[in-house]
C-alpha cells in the first residue's frame, strides 16, 4: 500500500522558515490520529494502578465544593444570588477544573515530552492540544455530578442552557491561551513549573468561583472581565443555574482577552516551536 | 511526517522556488549520483548552535537582569569598553550538499561531534537549519532509541499503537502488520503484558520491530543497532536490507565501519560538519581510517588514536572466542612526559555500567607515540556490543590527584560475537556467558534419573 513510487511520493523542503507567524492548522488536522493515541495514552495511563480510577475526576471538584460550602457559604456567608451555594460554587469548580487542568497540563507537556521532541518530528501544537482534549473528557464526567445535584436541589435550566457550548470553548480558548505561553516559556525558563501551581491557586481567587460578580463594584466589573475566566464562570451560572451575572460588556471584554491570549499564545508557541528540539 | 506547511506538492513549483531562493550561489557542486531520481537533495544545509543558549535551560533571572543589564552594555560598547566574552558558536554543520538518489543504502561516518546526529535531526524535521535547504521525496521514519515513547505502564500491545503513531503510521496500518510486528519481536507471550515488566532487551526489539515495519520511503537509523545481542542485531540488519532492496533509500550513521561496509554502496564522512569525503564505501572508509590513524582527524583529546584487537581470539574489533587470551592495544600519542601516571581500561555495557575493569600504575612513558597492549585472559560475555574506557592520567591517579590526560570511549564498539551459550531467552540470560551443563541423582539413592522420570510418566 506503501509502495508508492518515488515520482509520486510527496515533496518536502526542509529550510528555516519565518520567525513570525502562525502554527500549521492543517499539519495539525494531518497528525489527529497521533493528537488521538496521545489522548487516549494519557486516559488511560492517569488513573492505572488508582483504586478509584475514573471518579478521580469527579473527587476533586466535589470535594472542593464541600469545602468551598462549608468555609464560604456556611461559615463566612458569602451570597450565592439565592441559590444553593454547593450548587452555585460547584457550577463555577466545573469550568475552574478544566481552566485550572489544562493550565497544567499544557505548559509542562512540551518538557514532559522531551524524548520525543529530540527524536520524531510532529507539529508540537498537538502536546497542548492534546492536554485540552484530556481536560473535557474530565469535565464531562464531573459535569455528570452537575446535572444530578441540579435535579436534587430541583433547578431547570432556562433556554439559556444551549449557549453552553459557547462558555465551554471560551473556557477551553482561555486555558489554551495561558497554557500555549507557558509551555513555550517552560522550554526556555523552567522557572514556570515552580509558576504555574502559585498563578493557578491565585487566579482561583481572582475569579468568582467562591463568590458572585455581584460583589465587585459594577463600576469595575468591566476590567474584572479581564480576567477572561470571568465571563467564563459567570456565563456558565447564567447558562444553568439563570443568574444575572454575565453582562454583555463583561463577556465581550473577557472574549476579547481569550482571543488576544490564543492569537499571541499561538504566534509565541510557533516562534520557539522551532528552536523546542535545540533547547529541551 | 509526509506533509507539512512546507509542501510544494508540485515539483514545478519546489524548482522555481530554489532558484529564487538559493541561499547558497556558491556552494560546490552536491555530491551526487548520476541518477535522475533523488531522494534527497541538500543544498548549504548549516546548523548553528549557539552554546550560551544550549544550557541544559535559563533562569528568568537571567533574562530579567540581561534586560535590566542592556542598556549599560549600550553605553559602555558605544564608548568603546570590551562587552561581554563573544557568545560560544558552534557550527554543527557547514555547507552540507549531497544527493542521494532513490533506493541508495548510504552510511555517515564521522569521529563524535562532526555533525552526523545533527544532519539525520534536520532531515528527520526534529530541528530546522540555520541556512540552507533539502528537498524530501517521500515519507520519512526514523529508527528511534530504545522505548522513545514507550509508557511503563501501558502494555506492549498498546504501545505498538501508540508508537506507530509517533512514528507516522495510521492505526489501519498499525493493525494490519501487527501480528508480524509483534512476531518479529518475539515478545508474543507477554504482548498485554504492561512494558515496565519487560526486560530492556525485548523493549528495544518491540520498538525496533515497530519503527522496521513502518516501510518510509526514506529510513534514517542513528547508532540504534549499536545496542541489543548478535542474533538480534543480525535480524535487524536483515531488515534493513530487505528495505533497501524493497527500493526504499536507507541513511545510516554508525561507528561500526564493518556494517557500513556491509550494507552502504557509498559513505559520506563529516567531519567538523563539513563533507570531507562522499563516494564508494570502501575508499571513504580506506580515507577515514587512514586520517583517523594519521592523526588527521582531530579528536577532541589528542591523545588516544584508535584502538584494536589483537591474537587468535579476535581482531579488528571483534572478539569471536570470549574464553582464551586476547589482547586490547590502544596507540596513544603523548604530547608530554608521562611519570609514575595510572592507565585505566573497562568495558561498559549499553548502560555505561562497568562490567570490568583494570588498572595499571604506576607507569611512565616518554613523550611521543606508544602502543598499551592490555592482556585479557578471557571475558565471557554474552555476545554483544561493549564499549570500551580508557584513562590515561599522570602523577597518580583519579583518587590521588592525578592529572587526568585523558579519558576516551573507544571507537568504534568492541563486539562479541562469540556463541552464546546461557539461557536461550534474553531476559534470563544475564550478562557472563559461561557454560553449565545438567546432571541430576536421586537422593532417594539409587534409582537413577533416567529411571525416575521414566516411572513418573508409567
Amino acid at each position: 500500500m506503501r509502495s508508492r513510487s518515488a515520482e509520486s511520493a510527496a515533496l518536502h523542503v526542509v529550510r528555516p522558515t519565518a520567525a513570525w507567524g502562525l502554527p500549521s492548522f492543517r499539519e495539525v488536522w494531518q497528525f489527529r490520529e497521533l493528537a488521538y493515541c496521545l489522548v487516549w495514552r494519557e486516559i488511560k495511563v492517569r488513573y492505572k494502578q488508582t483504586a478509584l480510577g475514573a471518579a478521580w475526576a469527579v473527587v476533586q471538584p466535589f470535594f472542593t465544593m464541600v469545602v468551598f460550602s462549608t468555609f464560604f457559604g456556611r461559615l463566612g456567608r458569602l451570597p450565592s444570588e439565592n441559590l444553593p451555594y454547593p450548587l452555585f460554587a460547584y457550577c463555577a469548580l466545573l469550568p475552574w477544573q478544566l481552566f485550572a487542568f489544562v493550565v497544567a497540563e499544557a505548559s509542562s507537556s512540551v518538557v514532559a515530552n522531551q524524548r520525543l521532541i529530540t527524536k520524531v518530528y510532529f507539529p508540537r501544537l498537538i502536546l497542548p492540544i492534546v492536554a485540552v482534549a484530556v481536560g473535557v473528557v474530565d469535565f464531562g464526567i464531573a459535569f455528570a455530578i452537575l446535572v444530578l445535584m441540579m435535579g436534587y436541589y430541583g433547578v431547570s435550566p432556562s433556554l439559556a442552557m444551549w449557549t453552553l457550548p459557547v462558555w465551554l470553548l471560551l473556557a477551553v480558548a482561555a486555558a489554551l491561551g495561558a497554557g500555549l505561553w507557558l509551555a513555550a516559556l517552560n522550554v526556555r525558563y523552567r522557572d514556570v513549573r515552580y509558576t504555574v501551581p502559585l498563578l493557578i491557586q491565585l487566579w482561583l481567587f481572582a475569579s468568582p468561583v467562591a463568590y458572585p460578580i455581584a460583589i465587585v463594584p459594577p463600576s469595575w466589573r468591566t476590567l474584572y472581565a479581564l480576567n477572561p475566566m470571568v465571563g467564563v464562570i459567570e456565563g456558565f451560572r447564567w447558562a444553568l443555574l439563570g443568574t444575572r451575572g454575565v453582562s454583555l460588556p463583561v463577556a465581550a471584554v473577557s472574549a476579547a482577552a481569550v482571543a488576544a491570549a490564543v492569537v499571541g499564545g499561538l504566534v509565541y508557541f510557533r516562534r520557539t516551536e522551532r528552536v523546542f528540539a535545540d533547547l529541551v | 511526517m509526509r506533509t507539512s506547511s512546507e509542501i510544494d506538492v508540485a515539483s514545478a513549483a519546489g524548482r522555481a522556488e530554489q532558484a529564487a531562493g538559493a541561499t547558497h550561489p556558491t556552494a560546490p557542486r552536491p555530491h551526487g549520483p548520476a541518477s535522475a531520481s533523488l531522494a534527497v537533495r541538500a543544498e548549504g544545509l548549516a546548523k548553528r548552535y549557539d552554546l550560551g543558549r544550549i544550557e541544559p535551560y535559563g533562569a528568568l533571572r537571567d533574562s530579567i537582569a540581561r534586560a535590566v543589564r542592556a542598556p549599560v552594555a549600550l553605553i559602555r560598547r558605544t564608548r568603546g569598553a570590551p562587552s561581554d566574552a563573544p557568545a560560544r558558536v558552534v557550527w554543527a554543520l557547514r555547507d552540507v550538499s549531497f544527493e542521494i538518489g532513490h533506493g541508495e543504502v548510504v552510511g555517515v561516518i564521522g569521529r563524535n561531534g562532526s555533525g552526523k546526529s545533527t544532519l539525520l535531526k534536520i532531515l528527520s524535521r526534529v530541528t530546522e537549519p540555520t541556512s540552507g535547504r533539502a528537498e524530501i521525496r517521500g515519507r520519512v521514519g526514523s529508527l528511534l532509541e530504545v522505548g522513545t515513547g514507550f509508557h511503563p505502564e501501558l502494555t506492549g500491545r498498546e504501545n505498538v499503537f501508540v508508537n506507530g503513531a509517533m512514528l507516522g503510521m495510521k492505526r489501519r496500518e498499525i493493525r494490519r502488520k501487527f501480528d508480524e510486528i509483534v512476531a518479529f519481536a518475539g515478545v508474543e507471550p507477554f504482548i498485554d503484558t504492561p512494558v515496565k515488566h519487560y526486560s530492556s532487551g525485548m523493549q528495544m526489539r518491540l520498538a525496533f520491530a515497530v519503527a522496521a515495519h513502518l516501510e518510509p520511503d526514506i529510513l534514517l537509523v542513528d547508532e540504534v543497532l549499536a545496542v541489543g545481542d548478535l542474533e538480534f542485531q543480525r535480524r535487524c540488519l536483515g531488515k534493513m536490507q530487505d528495505v533497501s532492496r524493497a527500493g526504499r533509500t536507507v541513511l545510516l550513521v554508525s561507528h561500526q565501519l564493518g556494517q557500513i561496509r556491509r550494507l552502504c554502496a557509498r559513505t559520506m564522512w563529516l567531519d567538523g560538519g563539513r563533507i570531507r569525503r562522499f563516494g564508494p564505501t570502501g575508499d571513504a572508509i580506506r580515507e577515514y581510517e587512514a586520517a583517523t590513524i594519521a592523526g588527521d582527524d582531530p579528536a577532541p583529546g589528542q591523545c588516544f588514536v584508535r584502538w584494536e584487537l589483537l591474537g587468535s581470539a579476535g581482531s579488528g574489533h571483534t572478539l569471536t572466542d570470549s574464553r582464551r587470551p586476547f589482547t586490547i592495544r590502544a596507540h596513544v600519542r603523548l604530547a608530554q612526559d608521562i611519570s609514575m601516571g595510572h592507565f585505566g581500561v573497562g568495558v561498559l555495557d549499553e548502560d555505561d555500567r562497568v562490567l570490568a575493569g583494570w588498572a595499571f600504575e604506576p607507569i611512565s612513558l616518554p613523550c611521543g607515540r606508544h602502543a598499551l597492549d592490555t592482556i585479557v585472559e578471557a571475558l565471557p560475555l554474552r555476545p554483544k556490543n561493549y564499549r570500551l574506557s580508557f584513562a590515561l592520567f599522570d602523577r597518580g591517579n583519579n583518587l590521588t590527584g592525578g592529572r587526568l590526560v585523558e579519558k576516551w570511549i573507544g571507537v568504534p564498539h568492541l563486539t562479541l560475537d562469540a556463541p552464546p551459550v546461557g539461557h536461550p531467552q534474553d531476559e534470563w540470560a544475564g550478562v557472563l556467558n559461561v557454560a553449565a551443563r545438567l546432571e541430576t541423582s536421586s537422593a532417594d539413592g539409587g534409582v537413577g534419573p533416567r529411571l525416575a522420570a521414566a516411572a513418573r510418566s508409567a
